[in-house]
């Protein structure tokens, strides 16, 4: 599947700019797109690259560490970008700069058409259009549930009981898997833990941490168990190592990247029986709480502030082209779109279910990264067993607070 | 007589270091063959969570392409990703890299060895304590300035960047170099009427052959095998193949195409081959004619 | 040679150095003195495809004046490198006071994240450096006295862990050793150990840490080796036998110490290396079991969306400073040869 889900995109993007037509074209301007590294953003920037055709420059730099230099990148004026892709984490160090054009005059002068959700708006401003959304849920293999007799988890308490019983049946020695690497990831399923408890994370109204306390130990002690089902290896699992254990059947039940739903369904690669038995659904609660315990997050495309109104405005139609209907309909599968002309597909379930029933965004507050990444610091060593919950949750404050200091947010 | 006691011993001697070499050769080649191996394998099979051995026999690789090797990785990483404009990247930067590296080098460390004032000492050790920098903050530190001046994302400010690092290592080594050439050469060309930089033109300069190409070999695999510097400094267009390499392996929300990664590690090793191969004897004439009285 | 003309020798070299290593370090240095600007936040609605929420974002207008005045930010002194973060002074004295016992406070010490990643790096450093330069040097000694005919490609072998990227050797070793590798799952057999996983347990994890370090530092030590061998002057050595020495007394005393020379040159490239681990700790998804002081510099600066400069600045020139104190002996020797030279 990796090796089609890249060859398709390139494809489709070789495909469309050969067979660039009249519908979009742009005079004049400089159009420079700094994104991630990934096919359906990749779909975008070729789509945008149409609007070339009538003399503007369109041009795109995928990387994935794109985010170490958003902020150098967009700072000089002209910025060396016209437009940043960025989800509501990636977003947060170009607010505090201040690096971002608010879209209003642009989106009323060419985007009237935006559904309003596609908007991101902060105090009043518009300042970035977002065009996907992607949440971690549960994966299922059905079969597997079938033989030990359980529905389809709707809690995490009742995912620690069905792979308990899956264990217990010798069915699987790890059936459970989530992405708890010892970096971005770990901190990833912490906030979205705390989030299903209906914990805070700040002080209101200031940046100072509110994480020691029930909601936080219960937090804690749920990934315990969790891990407790999973591989031993669990702090070196990510994306990439998760994906093909699944494919090799080794696991049954766990929660991943909406995004991975397609790869997953599609079987390539898998062993016999894996992929016709998975099942993609909503992420589960937690604690009798009513939220599903995952974040939602969005992709969207940013306009510089550093660069020519003429430029702003090239990039603006480039990106509403990147964006637009065709585009939808061409890589109709390569991501959740937001957009209306958007057909979901069965890969888009697990996202769909999180989001309707009313799981958080991620919190886009300033110093949110500072914090998520304390906890991905400081965590592991509650998860091996080297120390308490309460002296985790110390530590993680107290390494926050000593980055929040220097950051000024303190 | 008392060879005769060295010569009884060599028997055992002989099967002792023969079995040490085997097993070195064992440890640092195993790890390349069964890459080499994998490369024309799938996924499923290389990195199989059911049983390793299906990366030797290709389990996977006959039920997805009908045989048990595949040139789909190659075919993936060098057609499809375009690879090879990552190839011609990492021949520009590394060729200007190693050729301005040993021009300053040289000159530098010539002079290093011949000056005998304290300074020289302190240069040196200056150098050392600017090999100490982690590369890493360095090139965050360069980004603001670089695009500010708008040279961000070009071939030329990596290629100066990976000189400037490779300095110190450079200096260290080519003043040992010129220390062990003697002095007399050049200095009796001065009295003959030479300026400096005459004598070390039409003296120097033919004797330094080896050591120039030992350091050279140093800078070649340092500006090669970089990712630290690269992946910050180039944008994707100019990407070398290190970089590259690792954008296969996939992002945080999704997994990439590994087999491309490890096609593309085995393509990288091929040049590597030759010139390890090319530049042997070099590599051991050059230092054994400076570092070691260094 | 005259100041002059040493000057314009040295010059591209240095100008090269001077401004990309010299005025980083000293911007660097001077960085880690200045903590932000206090944010200026005010609440604000946001309104995403999700829901509309009240929260603080930055104040941009009122931050920038305060940048405008003073662009380095706040002077914070010695401030960061004392934080928590860092030499962690006050963590450390509360520790001292509150623990009875020694293995006590040590607990508490590898706690704190700067104390936690020196001690691995030291661990690495002390461990790897001794063991490349006798690897290295048995290598050399025996691939020496093979045959001229397997030499060459014996020696090209033996290079092959230094010339490919550590970011992808370590990458390969890393899925031999899983649990369901080639290497792993040996392991488990010789072992008779089913659950026995490289990447789980915390020694383990060092040990492979370390073996990777070996292997892939040994060809360095080897070639500078195998080099010094060659000019070993034969006439001592066969005088050496002819007073009747032994294979082996003949290498203690005639070839190491004709050898010190390299063993300097590489003891000083190594222990700055090795002090400086880095990579494997990225490849090995290691973080959470075995930290070094290089790995809390990337953490700063790409670890999550907002990059801490002053804080990977701290550590840049802790590192700096590590490096210099573990070099000093080596350096002292040095200075003395140096002065000999001259006289």
């Amino acid at each position: 599947m990796t090796l089609m889900k890249s060859f398709a995109a390139g494809a489709v993007a070789a495909l469309m700019a050969t067979a660039a037509y009249a519908e979009c074209e742009i005079s004049s301007g400089n159009v420079n797109v700094l994104a991630n590294d990934f096919p359906a953003l990749k779909a975008i920037t070729g789509t945008a690259a149409e609007c070339a055709s009538g003399g503007a420059t369109i041009s795109a730099n995928h990387n994935k560490d794109f985010r170490n230099i958003t902020v150098q990148a967009l700072t000089p004026n002209p910025a060396e970008y016209t437009s940043v892709i960025v989800a509501n984490s990636s977003i947060v160090p170009l607010l505090n700069e201040g690096l971002l054009r608010p879209l209003d005059d642009l989106v009323a002068k060419h985007g009237q058409d935006i559904p309003k959700n596609q908007l991101i708006t902060i105090d009043g401003k518009i300042m970035a259009i977002a065009f996907m959304a992607n949440a971690q849920h549960l994966f299922l293999r059905q079969d597997v549930l079938d033989q030990v007799g359980k529905p389809a988890p709707a809690s995490w308490e009742e995912v620690v009981e069905t792979a308990q019983a899956i264990k217990d049946a010798g069915i699987m020695d790890h059936p459970f898997a989530f992405l708890s690497m010892s970096d971005w990831n770990l901190g990833e399923e912490f906030v979205n833990m705390y989030l299903g408890h209906g914990g805070e994370f700040f002080k209101p109204g200031t940046a100072e941490p509110a994480i020691n306390n029930e909601q936080g130990i219960a937090t804690l002690n749920m990934l315990k168990e969790l891990v407790a089902l999973s591989n031993p290896d669990f702090l070196t699992y990510n994306t990439a190592t998760v994906v093909p254990i699944w494919k090799s059947g080794d696991i049954a039940i766990a929660q991943l990247w909406g995004s991975s739903g397609g790869e997953l369904l599609s079987g390539e690669g898998a062993e016999e029986g894996v992929a016709e038995n998975t099942v993609l659904v909503g992420a589960p609660t937690v604690a009798g709480g009513s939220t599903p315990a995952s974040s939602l997050w969005w992709d969207g495309f940013t306009i510089a502030k550093n660069i020519s109104d003429e430029d702003a405005e090239a990039t603006f139609l480039a990106m509403m082209h990147g964006t637009s209907e065709k585009m939808v309909t061409a890589n109709n599968d390569a991501a959740v779109w937001l957009m209306e002309s958007y057909v979901p597909g069965p890969a888009a379930a697990g996202v769909a279910a999180t989001a309707s029933a009313g799981a958080e965004p991620y919190p886009m507050l300033p110093y949110m990264g500072l914090l998520h990444q304390a906890v991905f610091e400081e965590l592991p060593d509650f998860l091996q067993g080297n120390e308490s919950a309460e002296k985790t949750l110390a530590d993680i404050e107290a390494a926050y607070t000593a980055a929040a200091k220097e950051a000024g947010y303190l | 007589m008392s060879t005769s006691v060295a010569d009884r011993r060599s028997k055992g001697l002989i099967w002792f270091t023969t079995s040490f070499v085997v097993l070195w050769i064992f440890i640092a080649a195993g790890p390349f063959l069964w890459t080499l191996w994998g490369s024309f394998k799938v996924q499923p099979d290389f990195f199989s969570k059911t049983d390793w051995r299906n990366a030797l026999y290709g389990v996977m690789t006959t039920v997805q392409t009908g045989s048990a090797f595949t040139g789909d990785g190659y075919y993936g990483a060098w057609v499809e990703q375009e690879f090879w404009r990552n190839t011609i990247n990492t021949g520009i930067v590394v060729f200007f890299t190693v050729v301005i590296s040993l021009t300053l080098g040289t000159l530098g460390g010539y002079a290093l060895a011949r000056s005998g004032f304290r300074y020289a000492f302190w240069l040196l050790m200056a150098g050392l304590v600017f090999r100490a920098m982690p590369h890493i903050t360095l090139v965050s530190g360069y980004l603001l300035p670089f695009f500010e001046w708008n040279v961000w994302g070009k071939l030329s400010t990596t290629i100066i960047v990976l000189v400037a690092i490779n300095q110190p290592f450079t200096l260290w080594m080519l003043h040992s170099f010129f220390l062990n050439i003697p002095k007399d050469m050049d200095e009796s060309a001065m009295v003959d009427g030479c300026t400096r930089f005459q004598a070390f033109r039409y003296v120097i300069i033919p004797v330094m052959w080896p050591g120039v190409i030992t350091t050279g070999l140093f800078s070649f695999l340092l500006a090669y095998n970089d990712f630290a510097v690269t992946a910050v400094l180039l944008s994707s267009e100019n990407q070398t193949m290190v970089p590259r390499i690792n954008s296969f392996l996939g992002t945080v929300r999704e997994t990439g195409d590994v087999m491309f990664a490890v096609a593309a590690v085995v393509s990288a090793m091929i040049p590597l081959f030759f010139l390890v191969l090319f530049f042997q004897r070099q590599i051991v004439s050059g230092l054994t004619a400076g570092a070691v009285k260094g | 040679m005259k100041h002059r003309t040493f000057f314009w020798f040295i010059l591209p070299s240095l100008a090269a150095m001077f401004f990309f290593i010299a005025l980083p370090i000293v911007s660097v240095a001077v960085q880690s003195l200045f903590v932000e600007h206090e944010q200026i936040m005010t609440e604000v609605e946001n309104c995403g495809p999700f829901k509309c929420e009240t929260v603080l974002q930055v104040d941009n207008e009122a931050t920038a004046a305060l940048r405008e005045e003073a662009p380095l930010g706040r002077f914070n002194g010695l401030g960061t490198y004392t934080n928590r973060k860092h030499l962690a002074f006050e963590q450390v004295g509360v520790a001292w006071n509150e623990t009875e016992t020694f293995g006590e406070f040590m607990s508490e010490l590898i706690n704190l994240p700067f104390y936690k990643a020196l001690f691995f790096t030291l661990t690495y450093t002390a461990v790897v450096t001794p063991f490349v330069i006798f690897l290295g040097l048995g290598v050399a000694l025996a691939v020496n006295t093979l045959p001229r005919a397997i030499k060459g490609p014996t020696i090209f072998v033996s290079l092959l862990p230094m010339i490919v990227t550590p970011l992808i050797g370590a990458l390969i070793l890393f899925w031999m050793v899983d649990a369901d590798g080639i290497i792993g799952a040996t392991l488990q057999k010789i072992f008779n150990d089913p659950n026995l996983s490289l990447k789980a347990s915390t020694p383990l994890t060092w040990m492979m840490l370390i073996v990777y370090g070996i292997w892939s530092s040994t060809p360095f030590s080897f070639i500078v080796f195998y080099a010094g061998l060659q000019t070993v002057p034969k006439e001592t050595l066969e005088a050496a036998k002819i007073d009747g020495a032994s294979r082996w007394q003949s290498i203690r005393y005639v070839v190491v110490p004709y050898m010190m020379p390299l063993v300097v040159f590489i003891t000083l490239m190594q222990l700055m290396d090795n002090f400086r681990v880095f990579e494997p700790i990225i490849s090995f998804s290691a973080s959470a079991k075995a930290t070094s002081l290089s790995w809390i510099i990337f953490n700063d600066l790409r670890g999550g969306d907002i990059q801490l400069f002053g804080s990977a600045g701290a550590t840049s020139i802790l590192t700096i400073l590590g490096v210099a104190i573990l070099l000093t002996p080596v350096l002292i020797r040095t200075w003395r040869d140096f002065n000999q030279k001259r006289a």
